[in-house]
């Protein structure tokens, strides 16, 4: 009888090119994503060591991170650039020229694909069950949301996958990560992640692969399934998973680069193959009861410092680790908050709805389901980023741009945005702000700027009330 | 990549746990297309004040912190973006090595490959190396990679790091042209693999 396997395990074996004793394994990258930021350095690498791309097919670009949010001026795409910084613009025409002279293909600035990476492979049909993925940022775990082994990299890790398609990798341990229950109304993959963060910390998942599983898993859809992932990072973990199955197989039958005819069939019947045998055992196993959960929110400045919304602030005094009650006091007096008080009613100043974590279709329907017939408060500035191109057309096919824009939102270009401020879309010193985004350290959203992390129905709700609210008392 | 082979320095202790890649340097310094000239935005929100003048309170910012090559720091230290921006800085400014209890994975991945050492240790070692080094900015710690040890005044321990990272290291070669020797063995791989 074979040896039962983890998913993790099954998509690692089939990947190890060589693995020799006291060295890492040689491990076979299928796809690899990047973007202007954290390639450049590894372009020219190459080209001072004189090494080509080995399979320029496997890797594809887009524009993100630092590209301006703020509709073109002139309606050419290319138009936007012209609220980019010097820096900004020299990084996304180094991109073009190293795409053009290493024949990767780019959706660049101008293509209707353009969009954040993590939204972008997706829904591309790029991602796929079973393969490895990998690119130049942390959350590239999103794309485990379709049981494909995906993790971020750095710079030097860019340049190993374009020079030779393979990374040296020591094998990771496994966690099964067991959602129980179903979730109540208003409480969505966003508030599960956050919950889970809540309770094993940012560093509860270091070293590891997280299996997502459970009725609560496979009741979400691909989209929700990838917010769960998308923050597996949040956690520490190298990566984050959820079995391919049926809700898996019709979100990408007919997508560009999804197989079609004959190779359709040969890999669905490959992909039925790989969630976990019963029987696989996990180095760990954590229980998240999710029929228990409230909309969650973050009072601090990491994704672990998160309470139920209803909460009060932890008491520092009241935690005998010092290490974990200074971390605490720090982080009360960055966000200017005070123990044992709640977070509803508290004022912000920006809702940022968007990002790889939120920035889909049914993140935006979500947020525009609350917003629909209604005002933003007027005190506060709400931006609605879409994760890419597709994202933006679809929304505005079912009139959602209207609704956020009567309603006094800001309808955006697609972008990284808000989530990493590097774009101009930034908060100011000591702003408050509820953000769908997936870091609330410190200067995340821009220096001084203090996040409240959520999900895009309490962004919504917070939103229309101009304090933050939850979303349960406006369903 | 310079090799790490022993080295004696002074400790710069900053402990705090969890530190993130956008305190270790915050993302409006990532619009480079260079790897050089990052120390000076390292630690850019906790070093600089508003105006842009160095905080006189923050630790790199004090005398003793000069010239120092190692950074004593907390728990889970490199969480959060893969940037490698990170480790640029950390080197730039003219660390060598960080020693703490635990590294976030990819942070831990881009240190290895520039040259810099991330020294895992004991959270007890860790408490008593953070009380000496609080106290005696001036002492000295040396990291000798080959024997695995760090030594300060009569004391001596081990550290841990994995047989090819620490033979990249004492040689000062990077990975890659460990991986393009494999080139038969990746094209036989991939005949395998892409024909399936």
């Amino acid at each position: 009888m074979m040896t039962p396997k983890t998913l993790f395990e099954k998509i690692w074996e089939r990947h190890v090119v060589v693995e020799p004793p006291q060295s890492p394994a040689v491990l076979y990258i299928d796809l690899h994503l990047i973007h202007e930021v954290t390639s450049p350095q590894a372009f020219s690498a190459l080209r001072e060591k004189g090494l080509r791309v080995r399979r320029p097919e496997r890797t594809f670009a887009t524009v993100d991170h630092g590209v301006p949010t703020i509709p073109s001026p002139d309606g050419r795409p290319e138009g936007r650039l012209a609220f980019a910084d010097e820096m900004s613009r020299r990084q996304i025409r180094q991109l073009e020229e190293n795409c053009r002279e290493f024949g990767i293909q780019l959706m660049g600035l101008d293509s209707p694909y353009q969009g954040i990476v993590h939204v972008v492979g997706p829904e591309l049909g790029l991602t796929q069950p079973g393969l490895t993925i990998v690119c130049g940022d942390s959350h590239t775990s999103t794309h485990g949301a379709f049981g494909a082994l995906a993790f971020g990299i750095g710079t030097s890790e860019v340049e190993h996958v374009l020079a030779t398609q393979c990374l040296l990798q020591r094998r990771p341990k496994t966690c099964l990560v067991n959602m129980e229950g179903y979730p109540g109304k208003g409480v969505t993959a966003k508030d599960m992640i956050l919950a889970l963060i809540a309770q094993i910390g940012t560093g509860g998942g270091t070293g590891h692969v997280l299996e997502y599983a459970g009725p609560a898993v496979r009741a979400l859809s691909m989209e929700e399934r990838m917010t769960l992932c998308n923050m597996s990072i949040e956690a520490g973990a190298r990566a984050g998973m959820v079995a391919p199955d049926d809700v898996t197989f019709e979100y990408l039958a007919g997508r560009p680069f999804a197989p079609q005819g004959a190779a359709w069939e040969k890999a669905l019947a490959d992909w039925r193959t790989l969630p976990s045998d019963e029987e696989a055992v996990y180095d760990k196993v954590v229980t998240l009861d999710v029929s228990r959960l409230e909309p969650m929110i973050t009072y601090g400045t990491n994704p672990g410092m998160g309470m139920p919304i209803t909460g009060r602030i932890p008491d520092p005094d009241a935690i005998t680790d010092p290490a974990q009650r200074a971390a605490l006091e720090k982080a009360l007096a960055y966000m200017g908050l005070r123990p044992g008080e709640p977070l509803l009613g508290h004022p912000v100043d920006v809702v940022f709805i968007g990002s790889c974590t939120n920035g889909r279709l049914t993140d935006l329907r979500q947020a525009a389901s609350l917003i629909k017939g209604r005002k933003v408060a007027p005190n506060v500035r709400v931006l609605v980023v879409p994760g890419s191109q597709q994202v933006k057309r679809a929304a505005e096919a079912e009139g959602l741009d209207r609704i956020f824009k009567e309603a006094g939102a800001e309808w955006r270009e697609p972008g990284c945005s808000m989530c990493i401020a590097m774009n101009g879309d930034a908060l100011a010193p000591g702003q408050y702000a509820v953000s769908t985004s997936n870091r609330n350290f410190e200067g995340r959203q821009g220096r001084g700027g203090r996040t409240f992390l959520a999900s895009p129905l309490t962004a919504a709700a917070t939103a229309i009330n101009g304090v933050i609210t939850d979303p349960r008392t406006l369903l | 990549m310079e090799a790490f082979k022993c080295l004696t320095s002074r400790v710069v202790v900053l402990p705090v746990d969890n530190i993130d890649t956008d305190q270790i340097i915050p993302a409006r310094f990532l619009k480079t297309t260079d790897k050089h000239g990052l120390g000076a935005s390292l630690f850019a929100d906790w070093r600089y004040l508003a105006d842009g003048q160095p905080d006189p309170a923050f630790v790199l910012n004090r005398p003793e912190s000069q010239g120092a090559q190692i950074l004593l720091t907390g728990d889970n230290f490199g969480c959060g973006s893969s940037r490698e921006h990170a480790a640029w800085a950390l080197l730039g400014w003219g660390f060598r090595a960080v020693i703490s209890t635990s590294f976030a994975d990819i942070f831990r991945n881009n240190a290895l490959k520039n040259g810099l050492l991330p020294v895992i240790v004991s959270p007890e070692v860790h408490q008593d190396l953070m009380r000496l080094f609080l106290q005696d900015p001036a002492q000295t710690l040396t990291i000798d990679l080959e024997t695995q040890t760090l030594r300060w005044l009569d004391r001596e321990v081990q550290f841990p790091i994995d047989p090819f990272s620490k033979d990249c290291l004492l040689r000062g070669v990077d990975e890659l042209g460990y991986l393009l020797s494999l080139e038969p063995e990746i094209a036989a791989f991939e005949s395998r693999y892409l024909t399936r």
